[in-house]
């Protein structure tokens, strides 16, 4: 098969930077750290939310100075809780789950962003050295109050 | 009877179908934006009972992403295929029941849709729980399509006997492909629908498993955008260069990118859950980089569709390192609007390649960034280039003139602005602010004052969008009512190959080539797919919150 110089020329050129662009995806995710949710617990989600389960009392719990654990409840068309407080500079982890349809999870102008479905808890940890307030969102259709369903995370300077 | 008549007919009627889905479905979408600037039309809509911005977008993503592209799609092979050949379908009756499958299912899913009992959006999640007749009605358009295929199939094999060692014309070959590609990728939605979805909607079972469920849903909904996208590649690289006055560059290469399309358009179906609970990070690195080598036979795409059109520009006489540009048919509002469309998907790609990048997807994954570059893509580069083909093909199909090249070159050239400036604006909102897709904006309690000038870019865009829209319907009804008879006949344009050597027997032989397909599928699904049903828990009871 005769393929003309040029068209050689931009396939293997493409070719090789697609292949640094995957590399540099590659190491800046393990440089950065970037963590998706991975498989991390099951649940059923008619009882997850029930007293003495796992997020019978969702909310913030401190682990250690500056260090928390936030255990969100989804459901149409809430997050609880819908307000979090940290002092500047904690590390939060995010334990979401969904105690009926699929929601979605993003904190503003971070990379935290997670599927919420019934049945799986998403995690997700990051540290806030920044003060401010940041909103998160729900992003996936769960219904007519879909647009109502948001909450915030107030770093405290 | 004629020869093709009844190929003729048969592809009216999909076509005919087909923009009619797409004209209900797209009106919602300047709707949408104009809720979003607080222009509220929905209270209004409520007295032809449409209830919620929801159920229109539902029937927004429904119509024109499943119902307008399907039945386009498979009425335009049934075309490509037989004139590429220059033979009749072999069962004909095996067609029309195709379609008649299809319609059905088009029915049987829009009833619920319009009834408000179906305000799932089209990727229909579980466990939001829409009406059975939803689910059957979108099985029915599935299995018809499946038909279609099988139609074609079918002739293939005669075409086949009377012409052994022969090499399947481009045209044909690269429809097929298609088809069979989009035969594989339906088995996940189908799978998820007859085994998950219909037990469970009927109330045979109590509870489906959500992950299981998205799981099956992207195995096809990826190879899904490609059966979206490859039907205007057949254009681009078959028709198009002819339409330019040229020749297809490279035609081993344009079999090669297809071929290359059947084999991974499939294994990358995770890049769509990166962010999912229950899916191993390993397997989504995989898919990300399987997703990376899925860009190889686009580039070649933009290359040889290029170099295709420039061997056109240089025939009428263009000069020049660029200067070629300007002799291309650029009044020809069928060629225009391809060309746009392409140049609209150089966009779209650029932004492809950055929702594929695991890390990067973080930052836009379910915001506003999403539908911004599908509108590029699918509302674009796909869309668009079908209207471009509607403008050689309606004439053909009713024997009457284009009703106004003028108003075809207006609608491109506005679908094209229109769409820059929406999808600049979606693009930005949702990279900037994480501004949330499927969200009826305009009432929501977190909306903030700082989105307003790209939520406004964007309504403008899709102003422009609505007046194209309408520029569109009004040249389909003007060509098909009204316009003056064809003064000699149109055929298909075909691009002969630049190099009238044929591409090696490789290229044009399925064994290998499928067996790879299933390979890499195994590869990539198998562990995967068997972990999940292995595990299933099928705890989620129906919701209906809408
Ligand atoms: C008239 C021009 C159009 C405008 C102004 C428009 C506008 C929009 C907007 C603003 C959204 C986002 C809504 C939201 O997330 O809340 C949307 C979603 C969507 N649009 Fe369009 N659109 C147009 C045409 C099209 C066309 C031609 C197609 C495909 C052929 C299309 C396919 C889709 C799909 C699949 C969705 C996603 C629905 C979902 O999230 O469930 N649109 N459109
Ligand atoms: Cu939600």
């Amino acid at each position: 098969m005769h393929i003309n110089r040029y068209e050689k020329f931009w396939i293997i050129l493409s070719s090789l930077l697609l292949v640094i662009f995957a590399a540099a995806v590659a190491t800046s995710s393990i440089a950065y750290g970037v963590q998706v949710p991975v498989p991390e617990q099951r649940v059923d989600p008619r009882l997850v939310a029930t007293p003495g389960n796992l997020f019978g009392e969702p909310g913030l719990r401190e682990l250690a100075p500056g260090r928390y654990e936030a255990y969100i409840l989804s459901q149409a068309w809430s997050f609880s809780p819908r307000e979090i407080r940290i002092p500047q500079g904690s590390t939060v982890t995010f334990y979401m789950t969904s105690r009926d349809v699929q929601h979605g999870f993003k904190l503003q102008g971070t990379n935290i962003n997670m599927m919420v479905l019934p049945g799986q808890v998403s995690k997700l940890t990051a540290t806030f050295d920044k003060p401010g307030t940041y909103l998160f969102m729900c992003h996936e259709y769960c219904g007519v109050g879909h647009q109502s369903m948001y909450g915030q995370l107030i770093v405290e300077g | 009877m004629m020869k093709f008549a009844r190929e003729n007919r048969l592809t009216s009627w999909h076509i005919g179908i087909a923009l009619t889905a797409l004209f209900i479905g797209g009106a919602f979408g300047p709707l949408q934006k104009m809720e979003h600037v607080g222009i509220n039309l929905y209270p209004a809509l409520n007295n032809i009972g449409i209830q919620s911005y929801y159920q229109g977008l539902s029937l927004h993503g429904v119509l024109n992403a499943l119902v307008w592209t399907t039945f386009f799609i498979t009425g335009f092979f049934v075309f490509t295929v037989s004139r590429s050949w220059n033979r009749e379908l072999r069962y004909p009756r095996l067609n029309t029941a195709a379609l008649i499958v299809m319609t059905l299912g088009l029915v049987s899913a829009a009833v619920p849709l319009l009834g408000n009992k179906a305000s799932v959006l089209y990727t229909f999640y579980p466990p939001l729980q829409a009406d059975t007749f939803f689910y059957l009605g979108l099985t029915l358009v599935v299995v018809g399509s499946w038909i279609v295929g099988y139609g074609l199939y079918f002739t293939y094999g005669a075409w086949r006997k009377d012409n052994p060692g022969a090499r399947t014309p481009f045209i044909a070959l690269a429809s097929l492909i298609t088809m069979v590609m989009w035969q594989i990728a339906t088995l996940g939605v189908a799978a998820e629908i007859l085994f998950l979805i219909i037990p469970w909607s009927l109330g045979w079972v109590e509870g489906i498993d959500p992950q299981l469920s998205r799981t099956f849903f992207w195995f096809f909904g990826h190879p899904l955008v490609y059966f979206w996208l490859l039907p205007a590649y057949v254009s681009w690289y078959g028709m198009l260069p002819k339409q330019a006055g040229g020749k297809l560059f490279s035609e081993p290469l344009a079999r090669l990118v297809f071929w290359l399309f059947l084999a991974l358009s499939v294994p990358v179906g995770l890049h769509h859950q990166f962010t999912d609970p229950g899916v191993p990070a390993g397997w989504k690195v995989l898919h990300a980089v399987l997703t990376f080598s899925l860009f190889i036979p686009s580039l070649i795409t933009a290359f040889t569709v290029v170099a295709s059109l420039e061997t056109g520009a240089r025939a009428r006489g263009g000069k020049g390192l660029i200067g070629w540009i300007g002799k291309l048919p650029w009044g020809d509002p069928s060629y225009a609007a391809q060309n746009l469309a392409m140049i609209l998907f150089v966009f779209g790609g650029i932004g492809g390649l950055i929702n594929a990048s695991y890390n990067v997807n973080l930052a836009v994954h379910n915001t506003m960034w999403v539908p911004g570059h599908f509108h590029l893509t699918l509302g674009s580069a796909v869309t668009l280039s079908f209207f471009g083909i509607l403008y050689w093909l309606l004439p053909k199909l009713s024997g009457r003139q284009l009703w106004s090249r003028k108003v075809g070159l207006w609608q491109a050239w506005a679908w094209f602005v229109g769409m820059l400036l929406m999808s600049n604006g979606l693009h930005i909102v949702g990279l900037i602010f994480s501004v949330p897709r499927r969200s009826m904006l305009g009432v929501a309690p977190y909306l903030q004052p700082e989105w307003a000038p790209f939520l406004t870019e964007a309504f403008i865009g899709a102003m422009f969008l609505a007046v194209s829209g309408i520029l569109v319907y009004v040249n389909v009804i003007g060509t098909v009512f009204f316009a003056r008879k064809l003064e000699k006949p149109i055929e298909m344009p075909v691009a002969e190959p630049l190099d009238p050597t044929p591409a090696p027997a490789w290229l044009d032989s399925w064994k290998p080539w499928l067996v790879g397909t299933v390979a890499l599928i195994l590869v990539a699904y198998g562990p995967v797919l068997f972990a999940l049903i292995r595990d299933i828990a099928s705890t989620s009871p129906g919701f209906k919150l809408w």
